[in-house]
Protein backbone atom coordinates (compact mmCIF):
# COMPACT_ATOMS: atom_id res chain seq x y z
CA UNK A 1 0.00 0.00 0.00
CA UNK A 2 1.66 2.98 -1.54
CA UNK A 3 1.02 6.74 -0.35
CA UNK A 4 -0.11 7.67 -4.29
CA UNK A 5 -2.29 4.22 -4.04
CA UNK A 6 -4.27 5.52 -0.74
CA UNK A 7 -4.69 8.83 -1.77
CA UNK A 8 -5.99 8.72 -5.02
CA UNK A 9 -6.91 5.29 -5.27
CA UNK A 10 -6.49 1.90 -7.44
CA UNK A 11 -7.34 4.12 -10.75
CA UNK A 12 -4.73 7.21 -9.67
CA UNK A 13 -8.07 9.69 -9.91
CA UNK A 14 -6.70 13.12 -11.65
CA UNK A 15 -8.18 16.19 -11.08
CA UNK A 16 -10.75 16.78 -13.81
CA UNK A 17 -12.17 13.50 -12.43
CA UNK A 18 -12.50 14.48 -9.14
CA UNK A 19 -13.73 17.72 -9.85
CA UNK A 20 -17.03 15.83 -11.56
CA UNK A 21 -16.89 13.33 -8.85
CA UNK A 22 -17.40 16.45 -6.20
CA UNK A 23 -20.08 18.08 -8.85
CA UNK A 24 -22.06 14.69 -8.83
CA UNK A 25 -22.50 14.58 -5.26
CA UNK A 26 -23.27 17.70 -4.87
CA UNK A 27 -25.87 18.17 -7.08
CA UNK A 28 -27.44 15.19 -5.64
CA UNK A 29 -27.08 16.75 -1.91
CA UNK A 30 -30.00 19.32 -1.82
CA UNK A 31 -32.19 16.44 -3.58
CA UNK A 32 -31.67 13.63 -0.93
CA UNK A 33 -34.75 13.86 0.64
CA UNK A 34 -35.19 11.52 2.88
CA UNK A 35 -31.19 11.12 2.78
CA UNK A 36 -28.36 9.89 0.27
CA UNK A 37 -30.09 6.66 0.17
CA UNK A 38 -32.85 8.03 -1.74
CA UNK A 39 -30.42 8.92 -4.13
CA UNK A 40 -28.86 5.61 -5.30
CA UNK A 41 -30.83 5.07 -8.17
CA UNK A 42 -28.98 8.26 -9.59
CA UNK A 43 -25.66 8.01 -7.82
CA UNK A 44 -25.50 4.43 -9.46
CA UNK A 45 -26.82 5.79 -12.87
CA UNK A 46 -23.71 8.09 -12.94
CA UNK A 47 -20.76 6.19 -11.33
CA UNK A 48 -21.17 2.92 -13.03
CA UNK A 49 -23.89 3.54 -16.26
CA UNK A 50 -22.38 7.45 -16.81
CA UNK A 51 -18.53 8.03 -15.64
CA UNK A 52 -17.33 3.79 -15.70
CA UNK A 53 -15.82 4.06 -12.48
CA UNK A 54 -17.38 1.41 -10.83
CA UNK A 55 -18.93 -2.42 -12.08
CA UNK A 56 -22.20 -2.50 -11.07
CA UNK A 57 -20.96 -5.09 -8.33
CA UNK A 58 -18.27 -2.80 -6.88
CA UNK A 59 -21.36 -0.24 -6.10
CA UNK A 60 -23.13 -2.49 -4.18
CA UNK A 61 -20.60 -3.62 -2.29
CA UNK A 62 -20.53 0.05 -1.32
CA UNK A 63 -23.71 0.13 -0.39
CA UNK A 64 -23.34 -3.10 1.70
CA UNK A 65 -20.42 -1.89 3.70
CA UNK A 66 -21.81 1.53 4.68
CA UNK A 67 -25.19 -0.52 5.89
CA UNK A 68 -22.70 -2.81 7.47
CA UNK A 69 -20.52 -0.68 9.34
CA UNK A 70 -21.85 1.36 12.37
CA UNK A 71 -22.44 4.86 12.47
CA UNK A 72 -24.97 6.85 9.39
CA UNK A 73 -25.94 5.04 6.65
CA UNK A 74 -24.56 7.84 4.52
CA UNK A 75 -21.27 6.28 5.14
CA UNK A 76 -21.58 4.75 2.27
CA UNK A 77 -20.44 7.47 -0.13
CA UNK A 78 -17.14 7.60 1.42
CA UNK A 79 -16.77 3.42 0.26
CA UNK A 80 -17.95 4.68 -3.36
CA UNK A 81 -15.31 7.77 -3.17
CA UNK A 82 -12.40 5.35 -1.96
CA UNK A 83 -12.89 2.99 -4.62
CA UNK A 84 -13.21 5.62 -7.32
CA UNK A 85 -10.22 7.86 -5.83
CA UNK A 86 -8.75 6.83 -2.63
CA UNK A 87 -9.05 9.43 0.10
CA UNK A 88 -9.11 11.51 -2.39
CA UNK A 89 -12.37 10.25 -3.72
CA UNK A 90 -13.88 10.08 -0.05
CA UNK A 91 -13.10 13.39 -0.02
CA UNK A 92 -14.93 14.62 -2.64
CA UNK A 93 -18.10 11.96 -2.48
CA UNK A 94 -18.38 13.05 1.77
CA UNK A 95 -17.83 16.69 1.17
CA UNK A 96 -20.30 16.94 -2.09
CA UNK A 97 -23.13 14.84 -0.30
CA UNK A 98 -22.81 16.81 3.69
CA UNK A 99 -21.82 20.19 2.47
CA UNK A 100 -24.96 21.56 0.79
CA UNK A 101 -27.23 20.50 2.76
CA UNK A 102 -25.82 20.81 5.98
CA UNK A 103 -25.52 24.23 5.60
CA UNK A 104 -28.98 24.53 4.86
CA UNK A 105 -29.80 22.02 8.16
CA UNK A 106 -27.91 24.77 9.93
CA UNK A 107 -29.65 27.83 8.59
CA UNK A 108 -33.36 25.63 9.00
CA UNK A 109 -32.67 24.87 12.30
CA UNK A 110 -32.08 28.93 13.26
CA UNK A 111 -34.85 30.02 11.05
CA UNK A 112 -37.35 27.91 11.04
CA UNK A 113 -38.57 25.58 13.80
CA UNK A 114 -41.57 27.96 14.37
CA UNK A 115 -42.58 27.22 10.90
CA UNK A 116 -42.82 23.56 10.95
CA UNK A 117 -46.80 24.11 10.63
CA UNK A 118 -46.99 26.70 8.27
CA UNK A 119 -49.34 25.33 5.35
CA UNK A 120 -45.84 25.78 3.06
CA UNK A 121 -43.86 23.38 4.93
CA UNK A 122 -46.84 21.15 5.37
CA UNK A 123 -47.44 20.95 1.74
CA UNK A 124 -43.55 20.49 1.11
CA UNK A 125 -43.67 17.34 3.49
CA UNK A 126 -46.91 15.85 2.31
CA UNK A 127 -46.44 16.19 -1.76
CA UNK A 128 -42.72 15.08 -1.69
CA UNK A 129 -43.07 12.11 0.80
CA UNK A 130 -44.73 9.77 -2.11
CA UNK A 131 -41.85 10.41 -4.00
CA UNK A 132 -39.62 9.56 -1.20
CA UNK A 133 -40.94 6.30 -0.57
CA UNK A 134 -40.61 5.61 -4.93
CA UNK A 135 -36.99 6.68 -4.81
CA UNK A 136 -36.15 4.05 -1.75
CA UNK A 137 -38.50 1.19 -3.62
CA UNK A 138 -36.65 2.15 -6.82
CA UNK A 139 -33.26 2.12 -4.63
CA UNK A 140 -34.17 -1.74 -3.71
CA UNK A 141 -35.29 -2.94 -7.29
CA UNK A 142 -31.70 -1.26 -8.24
CA UNK A 143 -29.50 -2.57 -5.70
CA UNK A 144 -31.57 -6.24 -6.67
CA UNK A 145 -31.45 -5.70 -10.85
CA UNK A 146 -28.15 -8.18 -10.66
CA UNK A 147 -29.85 -10.95 -8.70
CA UNK A 148 -32.97 -10.91 -10.01
CA UNK A 149 -32.86 -14.38 -11.60
CA UNK A 150 -31.19 -16.05 -8.12
CA UNK A 151 -34.12 -17.50 -5.46
CA UNK A 152 -32.03 -17.37 -2.98
CA UNK A 153 -31.21 -13.70 -3.21
CA UNK A 154 -35.18 -13.49 -3.27
CA UNK A 155 -35.60 -15.90 0.28
CA UNK A 156 -32.75 -13.00 1.64
CA UNK A 157 -35.28 -9.88 0.79
CA UNK A 158 -37.91 -11.84 2.42
CA UNK A 159 -36.25 -13.00 5.18
CA UNK A 160 -34.77 -9.37 5.99
CA UNK A 161 -38.16 -7.73 5.06
CA UNK A 162 -39.58 -10.15 7.50
CA UNK A 163 -36.94 -9.65 10.41
CA UNK A 164 -37.68 -5.34 10.17
CA UNK A 165 -41.25 -5.61 9.79
CA UNK A 166 -42.52 -8.01 12.05
CA UNK A 167 -39.95 -8.02 14.51
CA UNK A 168 -37.81 -5.58 16.77
CA UNK A 169 -34.54 -7.48 15.90
CA UNK A 170 -31.28 -5.65 15.05
CA UNK A 171 -30.78 -5.28 11.32
CA UNK A 172 -27.14 -6.91 12.41
CA UNK A 173 -28.94 -10.56 12.13
CA UNK A 174 -29.60 -10.18 8.51
CA UNK A 175 -26.91 -8.64 7.43
CA UNK A 176 -24.89 -11.69 9.01
CA UNK A 177 -27.05 -14.21 7.75
CA UNK A 178 -26.52 -12.41 4.12
CA UNK A 179 -22.76 -12.15 4.73
CA UNK A 180 -22.80 -16.09 4.99
CA UNK A 181 -25.30 -16.84 2.10
CA UNK A 182 -22.79 -15.41 0.25
CA UNK A 183 -20.03 -17.04 1.20
CA UNK A 184 -21.63 -20.46 1.26
CA UNK A 185 -21.90 -19.26 -2.30
CA UNK A 186 -25.49 -19.29 -2.23
CA UNK A 187 -26.04 -16.03 -3.66
CA UNK B 1 -29.55 26.34 24.94
CA UNK B 2 -31.80 27.30 28.13
CA UNK B 3 -34.96 28.66 26.47
CA UNK B 4 -36.69 31.76 27.71
CA UNK B 5 -39.57 31.41 30.80
CA UNK B 6 -39.94 31.78 34.32
CA UNK B 7 -37.59 29.46 35.95
CA UNK B 8 -40.52 28.03 38.71
CA UNK B 9 -42.13 26.75 35.60
CA UNK B 10 -39.41 24.52 33.72
CA UNK B 11 -37.54 21.86 35.08
CA UNK B 12 -33.79 22.14 34.76
CA UNK B 13 -32.60 20.58 31.54
CA UNK B 14 -29.81 18.60 31.37
CA UNK B 15 -27.33 19.89 28.42
CA UNK B 16 -23.97 19.25 27.01
CA UNK B 17 -21.14 20.92 28.94
CA UNK B 18 -18.76 21.63 25.93
CA UNK B 19 -18.82 20.89 22.25
CA UNK B 20 -16.32 18.35 23.05
CA UNK B 21 -19.19 16.43 25.42
CA UNK B 22 -21.40 16.76 21.88
CA UNK B 23 -18.75 15.30 20.03
CA UNK B 24 -17.94 12.20 22.81
CA UNK B 25 -21.96 11.81 23.17
CA UNK B 26 -22.48 11.47 19.49
CA UNK B 27 -19.31 9.34 18.59
CA UNK B 28 -20.86 7.01 21.28
CA UNK B 29 -24.07 6.69 20.00
CA UNK B 30 -23.16 6.02 16.30
CA UNK B 31 -20.50 3.41 16.87
CA UNK B 32 -23.45 1.55 18.11
CA UNK B 33 -25.70 2.37 15.22
CA UNK B 34 -25.40 -0.57 13.19
CA UNK B 35 -27.92 -0.55 10.47
CA UNK B 36 -29.18 2.41 11.61
CA UNK B 37 -28.19 5.38 14.04
CA UNK B 38 -31.85 6.85 14.63
CA UNK B 39 -33.05 5.01 16.98
CA UNK B 40 -30.00 5.16 19.29
CA UNK B 41 -30.10 8.28 19.50
CA UNK B 42 -33.54 8.63 20.94
CA UNK B 43 -32.30 6.04 24.03
CA UNK B 44 -28.92 8.20 24.12
CA UNK B 45 -30.17 11.36 23.99
CA UNK B 46 -33.67 11.55 25.63
CA UNK B 47 -33.31 8.54 28.00
CA UNK B 48 -29.67 8.22 29.05
CA UNK B 49 -28.38 11.58 29.39
CA UNK B 50 -31.91 13.12 29.22
CA UNK B 51 -30.60 16.37 26.85
CA UNK B 52 -34.02 15.81 25.15
CA UNK B 53 -37.27 15.40 25.98
CA UNK B 54 -38.83 13.02 23.85
CA UNK B 55 -41.20 15.75 22.23
CA UNK B 56 -38.32 18.00 21.44
CA UNK B 57 -37.02 14.86 19.69
CA UNK B 58 -39.65 14.25 17.68
CA UNK B 59 -39.74 18.00 16.81
CA UNK B 60 -36.15 17.69 15.83
CA UNK B 61 -36.63 14.75 13.93
CA UNK B 62 -39.14 16.23 11.73
CA UNK B 63 -37.24 19.46 10.81
CA UNK B 64 -34.47 16.96 9.71
CA UNK B 65 -36.79 14.70 7.78
CA UNK B 66 -38.28 17.41 6.32
CA UNK B 67 -34.52 18.78 4.98
CA UNK B 68 -32.25 17.01 2.58
CA UNK B 69 -29.57 15.28 3.67
CA UNK B 70 -29.28 12.41 6.15
CA UNK B 71 -31.86 12.62 9.10
CA UNK B 72 -29.73 12.01 11.66
CA UNK B 73 -26.82 14.20 10.64
CA UNK B 74 -28.98 16.88 10.50
CA UNK B 75 -30.27 16.55 13.55
CA UNK B 76 -26.79 16.29 14.72
CA UNK B 77 -26.47 19.41 13.25
CA UNK B 78 -29.50 21.74 14.42
CA UNK B 79 -28.81 20.63 18.38
CA UNK B 80 -25.20 21.14 17.77
CA UNK B 81 -26.09 24.58 16.79
CA UNK B 82 -28.07 25.23 18.93
CA UNK B 83 -26.09 24.19 21.73
CA UNK B 84 -22.68 25.78 20.84
CA UNK B 85 -23.00 27.53 17.40
CA UNK B 86 -21.19 26.14 14.35
CA UNK B 87 -18.56 24.44 16.72
CA UNK B 88 -22.08 22.63 17.91
CA UNK B 89 -23.02 21.73 14.90
CA UNK B 90 -19.77 20.43 13.95
CA UNK B 91 -18.64 18.52 17.36
CA UNK B 92 -22.17 16.77 16.91
CA UNK B 93 -21.55 15.70 13.04
CA UNK B 94 -18.35 14.97 13.86
CA UNK B 95 -18.55 12.56 16.51
CA UNK B 96 -21.27 10.57 14.33
CA UNK B 97 -18.58 10.32 11.15
CA UNK B 98 -15.09 10.50 12.23
CA UNK B 99 -14.72 6.81 13.65
CA UNK B 100 -17.14 5.50 11.84
CA UNK B 101 -15.62 7.14 8.47
CA UNK B 102 -11.78 5.72 9.09
CA UNK B 103 -13.58 2.01 9.65
CA UNK B 104 -15.39 2.29 6.60
CA UNK B 105 -12.63 3.29 4.68
CA UNK B 106 -10.98 0.66 6.13
CA UNK B 107 -13.27 -2.19 5.54
CA UNK B 108 -13.33 -0.73 1.82
CA UNK B 109 -9.55 -1.20 1.81
CA UNK B 110 -9.97 -4.87 2.58
CA UNK B 111 -12.76 -5.32 0.15
CA UNK B 112 -10.94 -3.81 -3.04
CA UNK B 113 -7.90 -5.83 -1.86
CA UNK B 114 -9.32 -9.03 -1.30
CA UNK B 115 -11.86 -8.88 -3.86
CA UNK B 116 -10.81 -12.26 -5.99
CA UNK B 117 -11.52 -13.92 -3.06
CA UNK B 118 -14.42 -16.39 -3.57
CA UNK B 119 -15.40 -15.53 0.09
CA UNK B 120 -15.02 -12.11 0.18
CA UNK B 121 -16.87 -11.40 -2.79
CA UNK B 122 -19.90 -13.85 -1.87
CA UNK B 123 -19.88 -11.95 1.85
CA UNK B 124 -20.71 -8.71 -0.20
CA UNK B 125 -22.92 -9.80 -2.65
CA UNK B 126 -25.27 -11.32 0.24
CA UNK B 127 -24.89 -8.06 2.47
CA UNK B 128 -25.86 -6.37 -0.61
CA UNK B 129 -28.98 -8.13 -1.06
CA UNK B 130 -29.63 -7.60 2.59
CA UNK B 131 -28.65 -4.20 2.41
CA UNK B 132 -31.64 -3.65 -0.38
CA UNK B 133 -34.07 -5.88 1.79
CA UNK B 134 -33.61 -3.30 4.42
CA UNK B 135 -34.28 -0.33 2.25
CA UNK B 136 -37.51 -2.08 0.81
CA UNK B 137 -38.40 -2.47 4.68
CA UNK B 138 -37.62 1.62 5.29
CA UNK B 139 -39.77 1.94 2.22
CA UNK B 140 -42.87 -0.51 3.26
CA UNK B 141 -42.59 1.52 6.82
CA UNK B 142 -43.28 4.57 5.59
CA UNK B 143 -46.22 3.34 3.30
CA UNK B 144 -48.84 3.68 5.87
CA UNK B 145 -47.82 7.32 6.06
CA UNK B 146 -49.77 7.94 3.07
CA UNK B 147 -53.03 6.66 4.02
CA UNK B 148 -54.02 10.47 5.80
CA UNK B 149 -52.20 11.92 2.76
CA UNK B 150 -53.45 15.33 1.37
CA UNK B 151 -53.08 14.32 -2.03
CA UNK B 152 -55.74 11.32 -1.30
CA UNK B 153 -54.52 7.88 -1.31
CA UNK B 154 -54.88 7.33 -5.43
CA UNK B 155 -52.67 10.52 -6.15
CA UNK B 156 -50.48 9.31 -3.24
CA UNK B 157 -49.81 5.80 -4.52
CA UNK B 158 -49.24 7.19 -8.72
CA UNK B 159 -46.95 9.39 -7.67
CA UNK B 160 -45.39 6.35 -5.70
CA UNK B 161 -45.70 4.12 -9.31
CA UNK B 162 -44.64 6.86 -11.18
CA UNK B 163 -41.66 7.90 -9.50
CA UNK B 164 -40.12 3.74 -9.26
CA UNK B 165 -41.40 3.49 -13.22
CA UNK B 166 -39.05 6.83 -14.21
CA UNK B 167 -36.10 5.69 -11.96
CA UNK B 168 -35.82 2.40 -11.73
CA UNK B 169 -37.06 1.64 -15.19
CA UNK B 170 -36.79 4.16 -17.36
CA UNK B 171 -33.77 5.77 -15.73
CA UNK B 172 -34.42 9.48 -16.22
CA UNK B 173 -32.01 11.62 -13.74
CA UNK B 174 -33.10 12.29 -10.34
CA UNK B 175 -33.25 16.34 -11.10
CA UNK B 176 -35.74 15.73 -13.49
CA UNK B 177 -37.99 13.66 -11.75
CA UNK B 178 -38.04 15.35 -8.36
CA UNK B 179 -38.75 18.85 -10.47
CA UNK B 180 -41.41 16.46 -12.73
CA UNK B 181 -43.52 14.66 -10.15
CA UNK B 182 -42.10 16.67 -6.73
CA UNK B 183 -43.57 19.95 -7.74
CA UNK B 184 -46.81 18.67 -9.06
CA UNK B 185 -47.47 16.61 -5.94
CA UNK B 186 -46.34 19.63 -3.47
CA UNK B 187 -48.59 22.06 -5.74
CA UNK B 188 -51.53 19.60 -5.16
CA UNK B 189 -50.56 19.00 -1.49
CA UNK B 190 -50.71 23.31 -0.90
CA UNK B 191 -53.93 23.42 -2.55
CA UNK B 192 -55.83 20.78 -1.01
CA UNK B 193 -54.84 21.80 2.20
CA UNK B 194 -56.35 24.84 1.54
CA UNK B 195 -58.03 26.22 4.95
CA UNK B 196 -61.57 25.96 3.70
CA UNK B 197 -64.78 28.27 5.07
CA UNK B 198 -62.21 30.51 6.54
CA UNK B 199 -63.76 33.60 7.90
Amino acid sequence: MTWELLLWGPAAIGAAEWWRLFAHFTALSLVAIGGAITTVSEMQRLVVAQEGWLTAAQFNNCIAIGQAAPGPNVLFVAAIGYSVGGLAGVLATMAGSLLPSAALAVGAGRFGERYRHARGVRAFTAGLAPLTIGLLLATGAVLLRPVAAEPVAWLLVAGTLWLMLRTKRNPMWAIAVGALAGILGWV
Amino acid sequence: MPEAGPPAARPAQAAPASPWALFRAFNRLAMQGFGGVLPVAQRELVERLGWLTREQFLALLSLSQVLPGPNVINLGLIYGDRCFGWRGALAACAGMILLPLVLVVMVTMAALQFADVPAVGGALRGMGVVAAGLVLATAIRLAPGLRDSPLGRVAAIGFVAATVLAIAVLRWPLPWVVLGLGLPGIALAAWRLKPVGRP
